[in-house]
């Protein structure tokens, strides 16, 4: 019946003509979604452009207000993930799924190392009143819209994290099959589209920390 | 999939440190060096080339079905339409 | 290979077999009764709000449940009846078999979009318990950022709903790209599927863009963190720049596959080759991109520069032209063709009579100079009623009369939904030319109460709406009697098509095809 389990190593599902046709088909697929998480973020980055090209101001006393070594310390652990993901996909299309699996657990400390910074960067912000809700925003600003330059990066950080959090579980769900040696020399298709996802998650980082972090 | 590209461990090793020698080049020129407004031109350069490094050989794009290419592509020129007419509309109220 | 008599239908039974289905054609059939569902639930409103309106004073509604109303009609209409529509619809059944594949390329991700439609719709119905919504389906803020009312739920659901229409966009275009039968270029698709590979399109790119801006309301009214709040120096008109992207391809995304059906029908109706293949295919495109230009004219009175306000103006205009070359082509189709005014028909032939109606007075709207004075009027009401009710909505009718014995393996009643096609569009005019002549004269929208030299427009209005309302139930009311009790057929091409959907069994079998079909010619060669 076609709607039973496929083991994609040997098989391929019953609407596609050959394993390749399949692999190709998921891969377009995942790279469509990326577009939609383009869209989704640059209308976040338009409104970040139009309101730094309006409170230039607010945006430099903001941009100092954040921690640019904790911001390069992320940049660098989310590089380095980008490239121990890029390796994992590499070992899967080579066969090794015990040496993905390492490289895989890997990305994940790193994701994780990501959100513990992020913690430290939130919660220093909050303790010092910049969290720019009307009931917790305590700071003396020297500019008349950093209130909104904060709102700008928690949306956009906030966001961020979500996705990096996703990814996790992504992770956990790839490390559960390359422990079940599910993939193959054949079939690798989960891993390398966890990887694509992983990589626009660490795009979006790349433009975030600079407009952010170094105005 | 036998006709797949497999990227050599070392593509993948200089791509990587490609990555972070320019993020230290961000850094640098952004903390150390004052260009005015070329400051922030020269970060989203810089990023741009760091994003397709990663597009190109993280994510396979070299080499891969055109396809990809122009769904990313696309993507990117939209945004770049929203955000044109959005901040002429500001800039010129 | 299946048992004789075994089809996509009987082939499994129990409601599991269907709530856990992957096979696009009983999706489809799951979205049948969803969307219709939402029809009459959002029709319903519609009848509310106008016999509200049929006196100046107020009836039964004050202002605040009028608003609610009037949103909520909008929100069901707009988000869970004609975005899905056609895609969901018509489109998860025809699309595989038209291009003679098996299923779409990812057939759970296909049913996980059945979900997320009504999940994100009950979250928002949800809103009904907690007195409604009374923004208005659009959302503005700073209102909707302050207003007291059940605003989460609503655009949290909106949000939800959202998600359904990309993934299904999504799972078309790589069906598309990937899934077509052999020999089928894609100078050889049906353009039924050239509409859909155009929305799909519009689908990926624009909704992300809404599904954001919702996400930011969301976290303005959640957790204060207000982007568009002007007492921070956030703009208002921001927000309005970003529903409009969105909404703009938005009403492309419900029209142009009604489009598409038209071509199917009028070609099929008229038993000879659609005139202008290339051009209707490439007019698809065309209105894909060009609706991504056009936004701006939403937005003449509320603040946007005029530099701004005369380039949407100019592309405005631009974007009527590949429609009208599709209007054009569908004539020249009709010239000399072998016509038969069965129920389908009927409906593409008033979908083209409406739908030039309400493309002509879009250009009313689309010169700045005249819209200052048409904004926030009934001729805006009427214009959208028309390119969405007449245009998009008739068209759903067309390809679900048209479909319909190869979906249920079943005959409707031809007389009787002819005469339901012919109601509704009497109806539909009466309701709909006295606002257009209001609107012209001043009357706004959204407003619960007039002054009375308004009243004749609005009471022939409402006399038409009723009319509207007992012809869609009829018609409505056919489809579903007739999906159990009409008289059955096995006939595997009842009209004459010559798409690949007509050369499988009706109803088809589970995998569509017993063989993969080679295809060598173009869609459509009669004689």
């Amino acid at each position: 019946m076609s709607t039973d389990k496929v083991d994609r190593r040997v098989d391929h599902s019953f609407h596609f003509e050959s394993s390749i046709h399949e692999h190709e088909s998921g891969k377009q697929g995942v790279w469509l979604f990326m577009a939609t998480e383009v869209m989704m973020f640059g209308a976040l980055f338009t409104a970040y452009f139009m309101y730094r090209g309006k409170y230039f101001e607010s945006w430099v006393e903001g941009g100092a207000l954040l921690d640019w070594k904790m911001g390069a310390i992320n940049t660098v652990v989310l590089l380095f993930s980008s490239f121990t993901m890029a390796l994992a996909v590499r070992e899967t299309q080579l066969g090794n799924n015990k040496k993905a699996l390492k490289l895989v657990v890997v990305t994940t400390i790193c994701a994780f190392a990501f959100l513990v910074i992020k913690y430290f960067e939130y919660s220093g912000k909050i303790h010092h009143g910049l969290f720019p809700s009307e009931a917790m925003w305590n700071y003396d600003a020297q500019t008349s819209n950093l209130r909104l330059f904060m709102v700008v990066y928690f949306i956009m950080t906030g966001l961020h994290g979500i996705h990096i959090l996703i990814g996790i579980v992504l992770m956990f769900w790839l490390m559960k099959r390359l422990k079940n040696e599910e993939f193959s020399k054949d079939y690798y298709t989960a891993v390398e589209g966890v990887g694509l996802y992983w990589h626009i998650v660490d795009l979006i980082w790349i433009y975030l920390f600079p407009l952010m972090y170094l105005i | 999939m036998s006709d797949h590209h497999v990227m050599p461990f070392k593509t993948n090793l200089i791509i990587f440190l490609s990555l972070i020698f320019l993020t230290v080049l961000t850094v640098y020129t952004a903390k150390f060096v004052d260009l005015g407004t070329g400051n922030i031109i020269l970060a989203m350069f810089i990023a741009t080339i760091k994003i397709s490094l990663v597009l190109a050989y993280f994510m396979h794009l070299k080499g891969d079905d055109n396809m990809n290419k122009v769904i990313i592509f696309s993507s990117f020129c939209f945004i770049a339409l929203l955000a044109g007419i959005c901040y002429s509309d500001l800039f010129f109220r | 290979m299946s048992a004789p008599g075994e089809n996509y239908i009987n082939w499994e039974k129990g409601i599991w077999s269907w709530l856990s289905t992957i096979d696009h054609k009983r999706i489809a059939l799951m979205y049948f009764y969803t969307i219709l569902g939402f029809f009459v639930l959002g029709g319903f409103f519609a009848i509310m709000l106008r016999t509200e309106l049929f006196t100046a004073e107020a009836m039964f509604m004050n202002g605040n449940e009028y608003n609610r109303a009037m949103t909520l009609h909008g929100s069901l209409m707009v988000f869970m009846v004609i975005v899905p529509g056609i895609p969901a619809l018509l489109g998860n059944f025809a699309l595989p078999l038209m291009i003679g594949a098996k299923d779409v390329a990812f057939p759970k991700l296909n049913l996980l979009s059945w979900y997320l439609l009504i999940g994100g719709a009950f979250i928002a119905l949800l809103s009904l318990f907690w007195g409604g919504v009374d923004t208005g389906w659009t959302f503005y803020t700073p209102y909707s950022s302050k207003s007291a009312d059940a605003v989460t739920l609503v655009v949290f659901g909106a949000f939800i709903m959202g998600l359904s229409s990309i993934v299904t966009g999504l799972n078309f275009l790589v069906t598309i790209h990937k899934l077509r039968a052999p020999g089928m270029t894609m100078m050889r698709m049906p353009l039924f599927v050239w509409s859909l590979y155009a929305t799909a399109i519009m689908q990926v790119l624009a909704s992300p863009v809404l599904g954001i801006t919702l996400l930011l309301i969301v976290a303005e009214r959640v957790f204060g963190v207000g982007i568009f709040d002007p007492n921070l120096g956030g703009d208002p008109v921001l927000f309005q720049h970003f529903f409009w992207f969105y909404s703009h391809p938005a009403v492309y995304i419900m029209i142009v596959p009604a489009f598409g059906v038209v071509s199917e029908v009028i070609a099929t109706f008229s038993q000879k080759t659609i005139f202008g293949y290339k051009a209707i295919a490439f007019s698809s495109l065309a209105i894909a991109f060009i609706s991504f230009l056009v936004w701006g004219h939403h937005m003449f009175v509320s603040g946007q520069s005029d530099l701004a306000a005369s380039i949407f103006s100019i592309l405005t205009m631009l974007v009527g032209v590949p429609t009208a070359i599709k209007l054009f082509n569908w004539i020249a189709t009709l010239y000399k063709g072998q016509i038969s005014l069965d129920t389908p028909m009927i409906w593409t032939l008033c979908l083209m009579s409406n739908f030039t109606i309400g493309g002509v007075t879009g250009l009313f709207l689309a010169a700045f100079a005249t819209d200052v004075h048409l904004h926030d009027t009934y001729f805006i009401v009427a214009h959208f009623h028309y390119t969405m009710l007449g245009g998009a909505l008739t068209g759903l009718f067309s390809g679900l009369y048209y479909w319909f014995p190869k979906m249920t393996g079943r005959k409707y009643h031809e007389m009787q939904g002819r005469i339901a096609a012919i109601i509704v569009f009497i109806g539909f005019n009466a309701t709909f030319i006295p606002q257009f002549i209001m609107g012209s004269q001043g009357m706004p929208r959204r407003y619960h109460t007039y002054d009375g030299i308004f009243a004749p427009y609005h009471m022939a209005s409402t006399i038409g709406s009723y009319i509207l309302a007992f012809g869609f139930l009829f018609a409505i009311y056919i489809l579903i009697r007739d999906m159990f009790k009409g008289e059955k057929t096995d006939e595997k091409n009842p009209w004459g098509g010559t798409t690949l959907e007509w050369t499988t069994q009706t109803p088809p079998i589970h995998t569509n095809f017993e063989e993969t079909p080679i295809v060598t010619g173009s869609p459509y060669e009669y004689r």
